[in-house]
Parts: C-alpha cells; sequence; structure tokens
C-alpha cells in the first residue's frame, strides 16, 4: 500500500471522526468562555442523537435527501432547548456548575433510552435510510495530491464543522459580542459595571453549547453510528470537553485538538487495515486523548489556562 | 427554622419534587403511575428474595457514595470514583485468580489490593491536584475512560487469552456466603454489607474525631485559613482523594469478590459511580445520611427492574428520577430560598 493509498483511507475517516467532536467542543468553547463550566456537553449529544435518528425515522418519506439535514436542524433546537435546563440551575439558581453538569447528563441518558422504550417498544431504533453519504466535493476534488486525499469519499459535515470553527473564533475574538462574551467569563463584576448583562450573556453561552452539541451529537448519530441505542454517545461528549481544554478554550484550539482526537479514534477503528499499525495495541490509541489532555492541564505540553471565572457564580452586590 | 432542619428538609424535597416530575412524566407518556410506583415498591421489598437484591445493590452504592461525600467535605470533586471503582474491581478480581491461598489471607488480600488500586488511582489527581492546581474534575473524568479502556485491555490480553470475562475466583477469596443467600431465598447477598457498614463508622470517626480529620475539615472550609494555622494543605488534598480512591477501590471488590465474582469487559461505565455522586449528595456528604440515602438509590434500582414486568413501564424512568433528585439537589439554593421565605412570614 502506497502511502498516497494511507493517507487517502486516513485523512476522511479523521475528518469524519472529528466532525461531531469540533461541533460539541466549539458548544463548550462557548459555555466556558461565559463563565459557566459544562461537563454536560456528553448528555447534549445525547439528546442531538435521539432527535435526529426520530426525526430522521419519522420524515425521511417527506423530506427525501434533505432529511439528514433537517434532522440536524431540529436536533439542534431539541438540545439548545434542553441545555436551558443547565442554564437555569447552574446561573439562576446557583448551582455548582459541575454537578449541574452530571445531573444534565444522567438526565439525558434517562430521558432518551425511556424515550426510546416508549416509542419503539425495545432498547434501540430502526438503522436510517436517509443518512449523510459521502461525496465527492465538485471543483476542488480535481487539485492534484490534495484532491483526492481531502476532497474524494468525504462528508459535507466534516467541512461545515470546519468552517463552524472558524466563524465561532471570528464571533468571539472580532465581534463586539464575543468581547462581551469573554469578558463575563474573565470578571463579571467589570463587566456589569459596564452595562453588560451578565446573566443574558451566561444564558446566550450556554444555549450555543447545547445548539452545537445537539449538532455534533446529530452528526455523530447521522454520519457514524446510523442508529440510536444506550450506546451510540459514550464518551464523545467527554472527548470533545478534551479538545476543549486541550485547546485551550480557544476555537481553533478546540477545532484541532478534535481534529487529533478524531484521528485517534478513526485510527483504532481502521488500524487493523493498515500496514505497521496493526502492531500497536489498540488501548494506546483509545486512551491517546484522554491521557494527552492530563498531559496538558499539567503543563507538559504547554499552559491551558481556563477562563478566569469560569464556574465561579456571578452575584450582584457580593464582591 | 433551624439550620439543621432545613438540611434535612433540602434533600427530602428535592426527593418529593424527583417522584413528582418522575409522575408527571408517566402521565404525559400514557403510562399508569400508580401501577409503576406498586411495583417498584414489590421489586423492591416483595419478597426476601428482592430485599436481599436491593441490599446486595446497596454495598457497593454505600461505598462509591463514601467515597464521593469524603472527598467532597475536603473541598474537592471527585468524579472519578467510576474508574477507582473498576480498578478496584480488577484488582480484587486478579489477586483472587493469581494466587492459591488458605481464606483467611487470601480474602483480606484480594480486598486489600482493591483498596490499594483505587487509592493509587486517584492518588494521581489528588498529586495533580497538589502540586500543578490541575482542577481533579477534569483529570478524574479523563481517568475513567483510561480506566474503562485499560481494564478491558488488561482482561482481554493479560489475565486471559483474548476472552470476554475472567474465570470466576475460588471459593478462598470470595465474600459470598450460602448462609445470607440461604436468608433471602438464594439472592446474591453476601457480607460485603458489613464491610460497608464499618466503612460509614470509619468515615464518621475519622472526620469528626480525630485532629487529621479536623485537618481534612478544616482544607474542605477554607484553604487561606488551614494554610495559616500551619497545616499542610497540599498533603491534606492528596491524602483525602486517596482516602475516597479507597473507598472506590472497596465498592469495586464488592462486585469481583462478592456479587459477580469474575470480571467481564464493558463497553460502557456501570453507573455505580455515578450513582455514588447522586448517593453523596442526597446524603448530605455525611457517613450516616450516604447509608440511607445508598439504601434508597439500591431499593429503586432493583425495584426498577420489576417495573416492566407488573407495569410496562421501562425501567429507564428511575433513571430519570434519580438525575432529577440530582438536578433538584443541586439546584438547592432555590429551595432554601423558598423555605426562608416560608419561615420569614411565619416569623411576622
Amino acid at each position: 500500500m502506497s502511502f498516497m493509498e494511507i493517507l487517502m483511507i486516513i485523512v476522511p475517516s479523521t475528518l469524519l471522526w472529528a466532525a461531531p467532536l469540533v461541533f460539541t467542543a466549539l458548544g463548550g468553547v462557548f459555555s466556558e468562555r461565559s463563565g459557566v463550566v459544562n461537563i454536560g456537553l456528553e448528555g447534549l449529544m445525547w439528546v442531538g442523537a435521539f432527535t435526529s435518528i426520530v426525526f430522521n425515522l419519522t420524515f425521511a418519506h417527506t423530506f427525501g435527501a434533505a432529511t439528514p439535514w433537517i434532522s440536524l436542524l431540529v436536533a439542534m433546537i431539541a438540545s439548545a432547548v434542553f441545555s436551558l435546563l443547565h442554564a437555569v440551575a447552574a446561573i439562576t439558581f446557583r448551582a455548582d456548575h459541575t454537578v449541574s453538569g452530571v445531573a444534565i447528563n444522567l438526565l439525558a441518558t434517562g430521558i432518551t433510552t425511556f424515550l426510546v422504550k416508549f416509542i419503539y417498544n425495545k432498547g434501540e431504533t430502526d438503522i436510517i435510510q436517509q443518512s449523510f453519504n459521502k461525496i465527492d466535493i465538485p471543483v476542488l476534488k480535481n487539485i492534484p495530491v490534495i484532491g483526492p486525499i481531502f476532497f474524494q469519499n468525504t462528508y459535507w459535515v466534516s467541512y461545515l464543522a470546519i468552517i463552524v470553527a472558524f466563524i465561532a473564533w471570528y464571533i468571539i475574538y472580532k465581534t463586539p459580542f464575543g468581547l462581551r462574551l469573554r469578558s463575563v467569563g474573565e470578571h463579571p463584576m467589570a463587566a456589569d459595571t459596564m452595562g453588560i448583562n451578565v446573566t443574558k450573556m451566561r444564558y446566550i453561552g450556554v444555549i450555543l453549547s447545547g445548539a452545537l452539541g445537539g449538532i455534533g451529537g446529530g452528526v455523530y448519530a447521522e454520519a457514524i453510528s446510523s442508529n440510536f441505542s444506550h450506546a451510540t454517545i459514550s464518551g464523545q461528549g467527554f472527548m470533545a470537553l478534551a479538545a476543549m481544554i486541550f485547546g485551550k478554550w480557544h476555537p481553533l484550539g478546540a477545532m484541532g485538538a478534535a481534529v487529533f482526537f478524531g484521528f485517534a479514534q478513526s485510527l483504532s477503528i481502521i488500524g487493523s487495515s493498515l500496514p505497521g499499525l496493526k502492531s500497536i495495541p489498540s488501548v494506546y490509541l483509545l486512551i491517546a486523548p484522554y491521557v494527552l489532555t492530563i498531559l496538558a492541564l499539567t503543563g507538559f505540553i504547554g499552559r491551558a489556562e481556563a477562563p478566569k471565572a469560569d464556574g465561579v457564580h456571578y452575584i450582584k452586590g457580593s464582591r | 427554622m433551624s439550620k439543621r432542619f432545613q438540611s434535612i428538609l433540602t434533600p427530602i424535597i428535592a426527593l418529593l419534587l424527583g417522584i413528582i416530575v418522575g409522575t408527571i412524566i408517566m402521565l404525559c407518556t400514557g403510562y399508569n403511575p400508580v401501577a409503576a410506583f406498586t411495583a417498584l415498591w414489590d421489586g423492591a421489598f416483595g419478597s426476601p428474595y428482592y430485599f436481599g437484591e436491593v441490599v446486595r445493590q446497596v454495598t457497593p452504592y454505600i461505598l462509591a457514595g463514601l467515597a464521593v461525600a469524603f472527598a467532597f467535605r475536603v473541598g474537592l470533586f471527585n468524579i472519578g470514583v467510576e474508574g477507582q471503582f473498576l480498578v478496584g474491581w480488577l484488582a480484587s478480581v486478579w489477586v483472587g485468580l493469581a494466587f492459591h491461598l488458605p481464606k483467611f489471607i487470601h480474602l483480606p488480600l484480594a480486598i486489600l489490593a482493591s483498596i490499594v488500586a483505587g487509592a493509587l488511582w486517584a492518588y494521581i489527581p489528588g498529586l495533580l491536584k497538589a502540586r500543578f492546581r490541575v482542577h481533579e474534575v477534569i483529570v478524574t473524568i479523563m481517568m475513567n475512560y483510561t480506566a474503562l479502556y485499560v481494564c478491558n485491555s488488561i482482561i482481554q490480553n493479560v489475565i486471559t487469552n483474548g476472552q470476554e470475562r475472567t474465570p470466576n475466583i475460588p471459593d478462598s477469596a470470595s465474600l459470598a456466603s450460602p448462609f445470607l443467600q440461604s436468608l433471602t431465598q438464594y439472592s446474591r447477598l453476601h457480607w460485603g454489607i458489613f464491610l460497608a457498614i464499618i466503612c460509614c463508622f470509619i468515615m464518621w470517626f475519622l472526620l469528626e474525631k480525630t485532629t487529621r480529620g479536623y485537618e481534612l475539615r478544616a482544607v474542605g472550609y477554607n484553604q487561606d485559613a488551614a494554610h495559616y494555622a500551619g497545616m499542610s494543605v497540599n498533603k491534606n488534598i492528596i491524602l483525602s482523594m486517596v482516602i475516597s480512591g479507597a473507598f472506590a477501590g472497596l465498592a469495586g471488590a464488592m462486585e469481583g469478590l462478592g456479587t459477580f465474582g469474575y470480571i467481564a469487559i464493558k463497553s460502557s461505565f456501570t453507573g455505580v459511580g455515578f450513582n455514588g455522586i447522586a448517593v453523596a449528595l442526597l446524603g448530605g456528604n455525611t457517613a450516616i445520611g450516604v447509608f440511607f440515602a445508598a439504601l434508597l438509590f439500591g431499593a429503586l434500582e432493583v425495584g426498577s427492574l420489576n417495573m416492566p414486568l407488573e407495569a410496562g413501564v421501562p425501567n429507564e424512568l428511575v433513571d430519570i428520577i434519580i438525575a432529577l433528585i440530582v438536578f433538584f439537589v443541586a439546584s438547592s439554593y432555590i429551595i432554601r430560598w423558598f423555605l426562608e421565605r416560608i419561615s420569614k412570614k411565619e416569623a411576622k
């Protein structure tokens, strides 16, 4: 197998596995930049995956080939609404952000598996017929060398994820809204003094994390797993959390880390079909994202600095 | 309203709210809540067998709850109980299989192995927190996944030759008790429950009656003050994580040496560690509170298995109720706020 052929297998597969992580990690960036810790990303992905699959199965006949995209939109809305629970608990009710996030995860798994049994009378859904398909991207696929590696046999959602990451970077670092969002995450009292509504900004941050986490879950369900069961989302949300930390709470950093973790994930799946990789036990690839995150946090791979007021309640009038 | 009364009332209100929302969900989805809760009760207390199973399930919940609660009291959030629980489970079974010893050495050795494994697994986040100020929540989450995959790999490639599960441990390392089983129509009840109760006492005694416990609590209340009073904050952080991990590891031995007698590879987490968070929160992070909260969650989990059979209600409903309880306990600020308003009105 030539090097070129290996790349043609690895790159599209990496981009596919990275896409859900990129979306969800970006969600985490919005939430934590506003100062709300979001351990609940996993739960938001559960809701997204569940909603997209149920909508897809129900409306596949009505919408035809557009179904996966509309499902993604529905998953985005459902998960954004669900994330309101975290926002209300963590911001208004002054719950410990971590505990509330844990509750969100438990609640999402409970509700979705309960509803699957309620709707389908069994533990998992059927396989969806209208899923995201592999495509060759027009024009770009004809570029020599790069075309076959990056733009053939790939998925639109992978590129959408990368585009969204750049949009997120622009919003957070180049717009007044982004400045306000970051300011309530760094020093809410100073932001409040300047007339920024801390509570409102934090709600927006959490809702955006819900929307993006829902897309992440939807992409995973519709492009990778094709159905929904209790094992569909198993740690991808925490991997996205890891990517966010590894990427130092920066949208592009988070994207880079998510792509790397996608690479590790896809290698543990396709590794057995590639020469030279068979000898690496898959356990090393499976634990790589988690171990690397611990190392990054410890400072061995550059200092990872969280927003200053991340996880701190803002109570007006106290100092 | 006294603070003490309030701290008991808050979890009870959270529990009631959880049950009320659970009932609403059942009404919305067209299930019969009365039938569901009757089935739940029957499935937990309807016969000695079910009750034996409840106590069996309560055993690891007590220990996982103690693990979370102990760390909480020192101001640390140990989400890594699930991982420490898994490595404890693996270590106990491994020692159980590796040696041929008389029971009075073998069983204590296997239990000790689980405690040491859990403690070591928790030592890492404790050390990183103390040395590098790395937040223990993230590290313990990451170590949960590391534990899951490493344990699976060891089961498949080291202990067995590509098998999905290990052989059963010999009797000399087992906690199983034919006597307790015969009392409860041959449930899987084992001696572990007594170890769990002893651990409740140990936690209470350690925290409330010893100088070391006072130091640990002082660090939990205010690190700066504790440091100013000449206590080593770092040492206490590491120590509390290690003790917390030891409880979690022992919880693993309850499954490895008691309930199952083997360990199998897992596609996802068991949930014991996460329920431990719920147990600790509802129990107010005290030993006695953890005991009763574990009893409640054990009864809910075991009883729920009866719900699909008797009432046709998916047993996942109980997971929703447990999640809601955690959610309401976390949001207890709003409950306390209401209670204070009510008591103020009474005062007028």
